[in-house]
C-alpha cells in the first residue's frame, strides 16, 4: 500500500487488515505535511497523535480542516491578521463529528483571507502553490486543503465554498471538489462570508470517498436552524444505473466556436469537454445543449458580489478587537475599533467591505441588493425547470488550467466570464455540485462539474461516480511521480 | 397654549428559560458574565437558533394589545458597531415584526381612551457596559436576552395619559405571564418622542427623542420637563431642535446629546442564518387561547354585572393575581359586593402589613369564601371572622380548624341564647324597668351582656329578636 496514493476505502482496508495502525498513518501524513511546507498548504500542522475510537469508516483515517473552521484549542485564523492568535473556546460541527468519527486531524489549510478569494494567495500566510506546477497557483478560497489531497497528505480534507471555493480549487488541484446541498452540513462553527451562500463540502480523490465523508458529516444540528433532517446514506446509490439519465449543458457557452481561435489552451479546454460529452453518452445518459438566457449568465458575477459582499460586510462586524484578536489603540472606543480593523484586514478585504457597505445603504438597497436578491431567484427558478426535465447540469469547471501566479486575480474581467463564474449557480440555489478530474491540458488537470437539484446529492454522486469510472482519472496525484 | 403630541417605544424582557437566540440561561443575576455561551459572545461561527418560548411570547403579547399577526416569522438585521453589541449586528424585526396596527385602551379619571399600537417586534438585548474612569467592563448576561419592542402611534397627549399607557401595558404583560416587568431589574425601559404643535395646525412639531427612561415616575418628568423646555423655546420664538435628549435622575432636566437621529443608517436585511417559518392558524389559535381575560374585560365585567365602582373595579384588576382571587370567590357563589369588601380590606390590608404576595399569603380565596358563607349563615360575627383571617395568616393554620378549636362558631341556637338572654334579664332588673318605662334601645345593652357571656359567640341579630321576646314576657 503506498499512502499517498490511497483512498479512504484503501486505507480502510489497510487498517482493519492491521497492516498498518492509525499512529502510522497519522506519523506519515505529518511527515508528509512537514515536507511539502513549500506548498504552503497549513496554517498550522498538528505533530501529536490525537484518537478518539470510534467503529466509523474514517476511525483513523488522517484528514485536513481549512483554517476557518472552529476548533476548539487549536488555532484558527482564517488566514487573516485580525484572528492571528485566536484560539476558540468550541468545535464546529463538522470537526466534532469528524473528531467523534475517529479520524485524525493532521493540519488546519491555508485559505484566502476569511475565505473571500478565489486565488489562494491573499492569506496572511503567503500564497498556496499548485503541486502540479508550482509557478501556478491552485485557486481559492480553499486552496491548502485542495494542495494536500492533491499531493495525497491526507485522502481528504474540509473545505468551505461560497462561489466555487471548493470546486474551483479541486479542478486545478486534480481532484474531486463536493459541496452538497444547502444545510445537508452544518455551518455551525464555519467562520461566515456569505451565509445564504456558504457551504461545507469536501475533497477527495475519488466520487465514493466524498460521498463516504459527506455520509460522516452530514445531519441536522441544533445549532444550525438551516440544516437538514438526514437523508439515507449518500454512498447507497452510487453504483445505481445511470442509463437513461439526463444532463444538459449551457451551449453558447460551450461552444469552441464562440471564442478567440488564438486562445489555443481554452480551446482545448473546450474540445476536453466535448470529448468527454462523448464518453457521458457511452454510458446511456443523454446530453443535451440548453439555451439559457444570456443576460442572466451574465449578471452571476455581479450578482454573486453584490450579495456576498453585502452579507460578508455584516458577518464580519464581529470582528472589532473588542471580544478577542489584537485589542486596537484609540482615544475612544470608536478609534480603537477602527485601529483594529484598519491594521486587521488587507486592502482586499477592506474593498470587499466597502462595497457591501455601500450596497447595504437604504438609498442603494432597492437597486443593488434587493435587485441582486432578484436575479439570483431568477436564476435559481429557471435551473429548478430545468431539473424537471434533467438530472444535471455537466460543464467544465473551469475555461482554464491553473493560472500562473502573475495572472491570477481576483479582478473583474470580460473574458470568459461565463465560464468562469458558473459554479455560483450551485450556491445560489443551494445545489449539490461536484467537480471531478477530465483530464490534462499543457499537463495540468482539468475537471467537468455536475450539479443537480436540492436533495438530489445521491443521484448527482452516482452520475459523477459513473462518469469518473468510465473517464479513468480517478486518484490521479500531483508531486514526484507527475503524469 | 401648544398640542402635545407624544409617542412611546417600550422595551420589556421577556421572561423564558433561555435567551432568544442562545441556549445560554435568561436569568437575572449580579454576578457577572455567568450567563454567556458562545452565541452572546459573537465568537466566530456561531449561529442563532431562535427561542421558541419568545416566539410565542412575543406573538402573545400582539394578540393581547390587538395586533395584527404576520404571516410567517422572520428577523432581520440592524448592523452598528458597538462594544456591548459583539456581534456588530443585532436580530430585530423590521419586515415582519410580530405585531402591527393594534391598540391598548387606558381608563383615565374621567374618561377612556384607545392608544394606537404601530408595532410589536421582537429582538435581542445588548450587552451592558459598566463604564470607569479610565476603563469600561462589559457583561455578556443580558447580551441576547429577549425582548420585545412595542412602538405607539404618536397619539399620547400627555404625561398622565403616557404613564397610565405604561401602567396598563406593563398589566397587559403580567396578566399575559409574558414578562415580570420589573424597571427596577430594568426588565422595562421606555423611549419618549415628544413635539409641540399650534393648536390647530396639521403637521407635527420637531420631534424629539429621550432614550431608555427607567421608571414611570422618570417618564412623567422627562415629559412634563420637555413640555416646558419646548414650550419656552416656541414662545421666545425659536425653533425645536430634533435630537435626542438625556433625562437626569437627579436633576430631573433633560440634556441635549446628539442631533438629527434619523441619520443612523442601520442597513437592514433579512437574517439569513434563520429560514422563514409560517405560522398556521392553528399554532396561532393555540397561543389566544393561552391568554387570559385581560384587565379591562375585567373591570368591564365588575362595574356592569357586578355594580361595583369604577374605583373598587381598579384596584381588583390592577394586580391579576387579585383579580383572580377576587373571581375565584365569586365563583365560590358568594356575593360579588361581599367578596369585594373582604378582598380589597382584609386582603389587601394584610399584603401591606405583611409584606408578602398574594402567592405567599396563607389564606386562600377558598378559606375566605367558607368564612364568608357562615358570616352570611349567621354563624360567624364579622368581628370574630377577622379575627379568624389574621390568625390563620399569622399561625399559618385554617380558619375552620382554629373555629373548631376555639368554639368560634357562631351561636345563633335559639334555646341556648335564650338561656344566657334570660341569665342577663335576671341580673339587670333596673334595665328591665328602663325598657318598660319606654326606653327601647336599652335592649342594646343586653345584646352587650350577652356578648360578654358567649365570648362574641353569640349572633347579635338573634340576640336582639329573643331579647325582645323574653323582655315583653316580664
Amino acid at each position: 500500500m503506498e499512502y499517498r496514493k490511497s483512498t479512504i476505502l484503501d486505507l480502510r482496508k489497510s487498517l482493519d487488515n492491521n497492516e498498518i495502525t492509525g499512529e502510522q498513518l497519522f506519523e506519515e501524513a505529518n511527515k508528509l505535511a512537514h515536507n511539502y511546507q513549500n506548498i504552503n498548504s497549513f496554517v498550522t500542522i498538528i505533530d501529536k497523535y490525537n484518537h478518539r475510537k470510534s467503529n466509523s469508516i474514517l476511525d483513523n483515517i488522517p484528514y485536513a480542516l481549512k483554517d476557518n473552521f472552529s476548533t476548539r484549542g487549536i488555532l484558527s485564523t482564517a488566514c487573516s491578521n485580525i484572528l492571528k492568535d485566536y484560539v476558540p473556546v468550541y468545535d464546529a460541527t463538522v470537526y466534532k463529528k469528524l473528531k467523534d468519527s475517529g479520524a485524525l486531524l493532521v493540519g488546519k489549510t491555508t485559505l484566502d483571507e476569511l475565505a473571500m478569494g478565489g486565488t489562494g494567495t491573499t492569506g496572511n500566510t503567503g500564497i498556496v502553490k499548485n503541486p502540479w506546477d508550482e509557478t501556478r497557483a491552485i485557486g481559492g478560497s480553499s486552496a491548502g486543503s485542495a494542495s494536500c489531497v492533491a499531493l495525497g497528505i491526507t485522502p481528504f480534507s474540509i473545505g468551505s465554498d461560497t462561489g466555487d471555493s471548493i470546486r474551483k480549487p479541486a479542478a486545478y488541484g486534480g481532484v474531486v471538489g463536493f459541496k452538497p446541498t444547502y444545510g445537508l452540513i452544518s455551518r455551525y462553527g464555519l467562520f461566515a462570508f456569505a451565509s445564504s451562500l456558504d457551504h461545507v463540502g469536501c475533497f477527495t480523490r475519488s466520487v465514493l470517498d466524498a460521498a463516504i465523508v459527506t455520509d460522516i458529516i452530514k445531519g441536522y444540528d441544533h445549532h444550525d436552524m438551516t440544516s437538514l433532517k438526514s437523508v439515507g446514506k449518500l454512498q447507497d446509490s452510487i453504483n445505481d444505473e445511470v442509463k437513461g439519465r439526463k444532463l444538459f449543458y449551457f451551449k453558447d457557452v460551450c461552444d469552441p466556436n464562440n471564442y478567440d481561435k488564438n486562445d489555443s489552451e481554452l480551446i482545448e479546454v473546450l474540445n476536453k469537454f466535448n470529448e468527454t460529452i462523448d464518453k457521458v453518452k457511452e454510458l446511456g445518459i443523454i446530453v443535451e445543449e440548453v439555451e439559457f438566457p444570456k443576460e442572466l449568465l451574465m449578471a452571476l458575477y455581479p450578482t454573486y458580489m453584490a450579495i456576498s459582499c453585502a452579507e460578508a460586510t455584516s458577518n464580519n462586524s464581529n470582528l472589532t478587537g473588542i471580544q478577542f484578536g489584537p485589542r486596537g489603540e484609540g482615544n475612544s472606543i470608536e478609534e480603537i475599533m477602527f485601529d483594529a480593523r484598519t491594521k486587521g484586514f488587507s486592502e482586499f478585504i477592506k474593498r470587499r467591505f466597502v462595497l457591501g457597505s455601500y450596497i447595504l445603504q437604504k438609498e442603494n438597497q432597492e437597486k443593488l441588493f434587493k435587485n441582486a436578491q432578484r436575479v439570483r431567484r431568477l436564476v435559481v427558478d429557471r435551473m429548478v425547470e430545468l431539473f424537471k426535465t434533467y438530472d444535471g447540469l455537466i460543464m467544465p469547471t473551469s475555461g482554464t488550467i491553473a493560472p500562473h501566479f502573475e495572472d491570477s486575480s481576483d479582478k473583474l474581467s470580460d473574458k470568459y466570464l461565463i465560464l468562469e463564474n458558473h459554479l455560483v449557480i450551485g450556491n445560489f440555489g443551494g445545489f449539490p455540485s461536484i467537480s471531478i478530474p477530465s483530464g490534462f491540458v499543457n499537463k495540468m488537470p482539468i475537471s467537468i462539474n455536475i450539479t443537480g437539484n436540492q436533495n438530489n446529492d445521491g443521484l448527482v454522486l452516482n452520475i459523477a461516480n459513473k462518469i469518473e469510472e468510465k473517464l479513468g482519472y480517478k486518484g490521479i496525484i500531483a508531486g514526484d511521480d507527475n503524469v | 397654549m401648544y398640542k402635545v403630541v407624544i409617542g412611546l417605544e417600550v422595551h420589556c424582557e421577556l421572561k423564558t428559560n433561555t435567551k432568544n437566540f442562545s441556549r445560554a440561561k435568561n436569568e437575572y443575576t449580579n454576578i457577572p458574565n455567568v450567563n454567556v455561551a458562545t452565541v452572546d459572545l459573537g465568537l466566530p461561527g456561531i449561529l442563532p437558533v431562535v427561542n421558541q418560548e419568545a416566539v410565542k411570547k412575543a406573538l402573545k403579547t400582539a394578540m393581547a394589545l390587538n395586533c395584527t399577526n404576520p404571516d410567517e416569522v422572520l428577523f432581520d438585521r440592524k448592523n452598528y458597531y458597538y462594544p456591548d453589541l459583539p456581534k456588530g449586528y443585532q436580530i430585530t424585526q423590521v419586515t415582519k415584526p410580530m405585531g402591527i396596527n393594534g391598540s391598548l385602551k387606558i381608563v383615565m379619571n374621567d374618561y377612556e381612551k384607545d392608544i394606537l399600537i404601530h408595532q410589536l417586534h421582537l429582538e435581542e438585548d445588548t450587552a451592558s457596559l459598566d463604564h470607569y474612569s479610565n476603563y469600561s467592563l462589559i457583561d455578556y448576561n443580558r447580551s441576547g436576552i429577549p425582548l420585545i419592542e412595542i412602538v405607539t402611534e404618536p397619539c399620547i397627549s400627555n404625561s398622565e395619559e403616557a404613564v397610565k399607557f405604561l401602567e396598563t401595558l406593563r398589566n397587559i404583560f403580567i396578566y399575559c405571564g409574558v414578562s415580570e416587568a420589573d424597571s427596577k431589574k430594568g426588565q422595562m425601559r421606555c423611549d419618549v418622542n415628544i413635539s409641540l404643535m399650534e393648536e390647530n395646525a396639521k403637521e407635527f412639531g420637531t420631534k424629539v427623542e429621550m432614550k431608555n427612561i427607567n421608571s414611570f415616575s422618570n417618564v412623567k418628568e422627562a415629559i412634563e420637563y420637555e413640555i416646558k423646555r419646548q414650550t419656552k423655546v416656541l414662545e421666545s420664538g425659536n425653533k425645536v431642535i430634533q435630537e435626542t435628549r438625556r433625562f437626569d435622575d437627579d436633576t430631573k432636566q433633560t440634556y441635549a446629546m446628539r442631533e438629527k437621529v434619523d441619520a443612523v443608517d442601520y442597513k437592514y436585511f433579512i437574517e439569513p442564518n434563520m429560514p422563514p417559518v409560517k405560522l398556521t392558524k392553528e399554532y396561532l389559535d393555540e397561543i389566544r387561547k393561552e391568554i387570559p381575560k385581560l384587565p379591562y374585560e375585567r373591570y368591564k365585567t365588575y362595574i356592569d354585572e357586578y355594580q361595583l365602582s369604577s374605583y373598587d373595579a381598579n384596584v381588583l384588576v390592577k394586580d391579576k393575581e387579585i383579580a383572580d382571587y377576587f373571581e375565584a370567590i365569586i365563583a365560590n357563589g358568594i356575593n360579588p359586593k361581599e367578596a369585594c369588601n373582604w378582598v380589597t380590606t382584609v386582603i389587601l390590608g394584610s399584603l401591606n402589613k405583611l409584606e408578602v404576595s398574594l402567592e405567599e399569603l396563607f389564606v386562600t380565596a377558598d378559606m375566605l369564601s367558607g368564612i364568608i358563607k357562615l358570616i352570611e349563615q349567621n354563624k360567624l360575627s364579622v368581628g370574630n371572622a377577622k379575627k379568624i383571617l389574621y390568625r390563620s395568616m399569622d399561625e399559618k393554620i385554617s380558619p375552620l380548624t382554629i373555629i373548631e378549636k376555639e368554639h368560634l362558631s357562631q351561636i345563633d341556637d335559639d334555646e341556648v341564647l335564650r338561656k344566657f338572654v334570660n341569665e342577663a334579664l335576671d341580673e339587670h332588673q333596673d334595665v328591665v324597668n328602663q325598657f318598660k318605662e319606654g326606653k327601647d334601645y336599652v335592649a342594646n345593652y343586653f345584646v352587650g351582656q350577652v356578648m360578654k357571656k358567649t365570648k362574641g359567640q353569640a349572633s347579635p341579630v338573634k340576640t336582639l329578636e329573643i331579647i325582645n321576646e323574653e323582655i315583653r314576657k316580664r
